[in-house]
């Protein structure tokens, strides 16, 4: 059988319509709305010739995919290529890559580490950062939120609440650049993403190891289930990989979304600023209308059947999150940001037991800046147009100027 | 279809049809129950679902697991007996009629 992109070409499914699209190129990636509804509009599953995959975008089909574990496995690679076929680029990961029973282990210990009373602890660090970041950025005329805000918030938390004894923001913002494109076809921003390798990557495994953890943070309680015989000491040091491989690119761009929103739709920030209870909410719905990760992949682990389409074992599924969450069979005015919705069930961090771990982190990060924004801010205005970042998986901002006016 | 009757924590009693196979969480959402958050969608990662089940009828529900009982203690409201996560609850017959009530806050 041929090998595509790292995994066995299929067959069209009987039924299913073949769609001649590149779900990577880089207009697609920067401006996905379109490929989204023309994706939903097709049918459950489509077939993409270039990469012999099949993908879906509606809402139903794909949480089905991508929270049954048992029928599409993630410890193939949640990427394009197939671990069973190919080495992945680094040893693959212990939380993201693996199925149960392994999962289970790995996956408690790290939601232990990052649970709602871990992150909670760390409330006042990430509010004193947020005020202190907001009064700075309200002395401009004007400001590039991703760089600093978006970047600058979490790359300052971050490291303090993990532990990390070194400050190194580059590369951890590079390091995730690499494990996300890395997920995509071996194209240009694979290419350039990897290219990063050298500079980025010794510097991150150094960071795993125990003798560069502080005795407080998450490193250390990863590194205490270690010590409690729940893991052993190299599996400790792949989760705290894990954390560093995910809890920065996905905060930054969790918040530059955030900002883009209440840019965008000024209505919905003053509501915000009267009723500020809707916080939480109104960054489900950011969530919701943005979807930091556009899309992921799982494997079939055996033949199977979803909405009367036939999926052969070994096949690949790109599960389009981004479109999921814009399906109007799910969601009322999906096209509307509406702060108010409460849109519980949204794709973007996923679901089931492989749903972001990660996750109370990033509300508890983003509740701290929009706090401090809904005291302090009057108006967000933009001072230049906001352009998007392709990468294989992550739907982020690249420049966004903007102009805060105080309250 | 299954009744379930929510409390809320100023004593409003509201009673659903529940779906079978559903969790209770997921029937609370659908029926627009506003005490329950679930932000995480079901995940047993956030703890906003969180509940207190009557304790005439805690012992119908099959035990937690070891994640949940961990999860449990991250929620907002204080942590009792009768706790449980909702998302956690698959709604069967056998919880006819069951009493849940609700905490003050999820987070």
């Amino acid at each position: 059988m041929k090998i595509i992109e790292g995994h066995y070409e299929i067959e069209v499914p009987e039924g299913v319509p073949v769609w001649d699209v590149d779900p990577y190129d880089v207009d697609i990636l920067q401006d996905p709305d379109e490929y989204y509804a023309e994706l939903r509009s097709k049918g459950p599953f489509v077939y993409i010739p270039k990469y012999s995959i099949l993908a879906c975008g509606r809402y139903e089909e794909t949480k089905e995919v991508f929270s049954d574990w048992e029928r599409f496995i993630s410890s193939r690679g949640v990427g394009l290529q197939d671990f069973e076929l190919e080495e992945p680029w680094r040893p693959k990961s212990i939380i993201l890559e693996v199925d149960p029973p392994e999962h289970s282990v790995t996956r408690r210990v790290l939601a232990r580490a990052l649970s709602p009373k871990a992150t909670a602890a760390l409330k006042e660090l990430f509010q004193e950062t947020a005020d202190r970041l907001i009064d700075e950025l309200l002395e401009k005329e004007s400001f590039e939120a991703v760089v600093e805000l978006a970047e600058e918030f979490p790359t300052t938390v971050f490291p303090k609440a993990v532990g990390l004894k070194e400050k190194n923001s580059r590369a951890l913002v590079d390091y995730g650049a690499m494990v996300f494109n890395a997920l995509g076809p071996d194209n240009e921003l694979r290419r350039n993403a990897m290219a990063m390798g050298p500079t980025t990557v010794p510097w991150i495994v150094e960071q795993c190891n125990r003798k560069n953890l502080k005795p407080e943070g998450f490193g250390a309680t990863i590194f205490a289930a270690a010590d409690a015989g729940e893991i052993n000491e190299e599996q400790a040091e792949k989760l705290v990989r894990s954390l560093l491989s995910a809890g920065v690119d996905t905060t930054v761009t969790g918040i530059g979304s955030a900002l883009w929103c209440l840019a965008k739709f000024p209505d919905q920030f003053k509501r915000l600023k009267d009723d500020p209870t809707l916080l939480r909410p109104a960054f489900e719905e950011v969530l919701r209308f943005t979807s930091p990760v556009h899309s992921f992949c799982r494997t079939a682990s055996g033949d199977t059947m979803v909405s009367g389409t036939r999926i052969a074992e070994g096949s690949k599924i790109l599960c389009v999150l981004g479109a999921a969450n814009s399906d109007e069979r799910q969601w009322k005015e999906a096209e509307k940001f509406d702060i108010g919705r409460r849109p519980t069930g949204h794709l973007a961090m996923g679901t089931g037991i492989h749903g972001c771990v990660g996750q109370n982190l990033a509300r508890a990060e983003v509740a701290a800046v929009l706090t401090s924004i809904i005291a302090k801010v009057e108006e967000i205005d933009f001072a230049g147009e906001a352009v998007w970042r392709p990468n294989n998986a992550i739907h982020a901002l690249d420049k966004l100027p903007l102009v805060f006016k105080r309250a | 279809m299954v009744k379930i009757t929510f409390i809320e924590a100023n004593g409003n009693e509201i009673t659903i049809d529940a779906e079978e196979g559903n969790s209770l969480m997921q029937a609370a959402v659908a029926n627009g129950i506003k005490g329950i958050v679930a932000e995480c969608g079901g995940s047993m990662m956030c703890a906003t679902c969180h509940v207190y089940v009557d304790g005439a009828d805690f012992g119908k529900l099959p035990e937690r697991e070891e994640a949940e009982d961990e999860m449990l203690d991250s929620t907002a409201c204080q942590r009792k007996e009768t706790s449980r996560l909702s998302c956690q609850i698959k709604i069967s017959t056998g919880l006819e009629g069951i009493r849940v009530h609700l905490p003050t806050s999820q987070y």
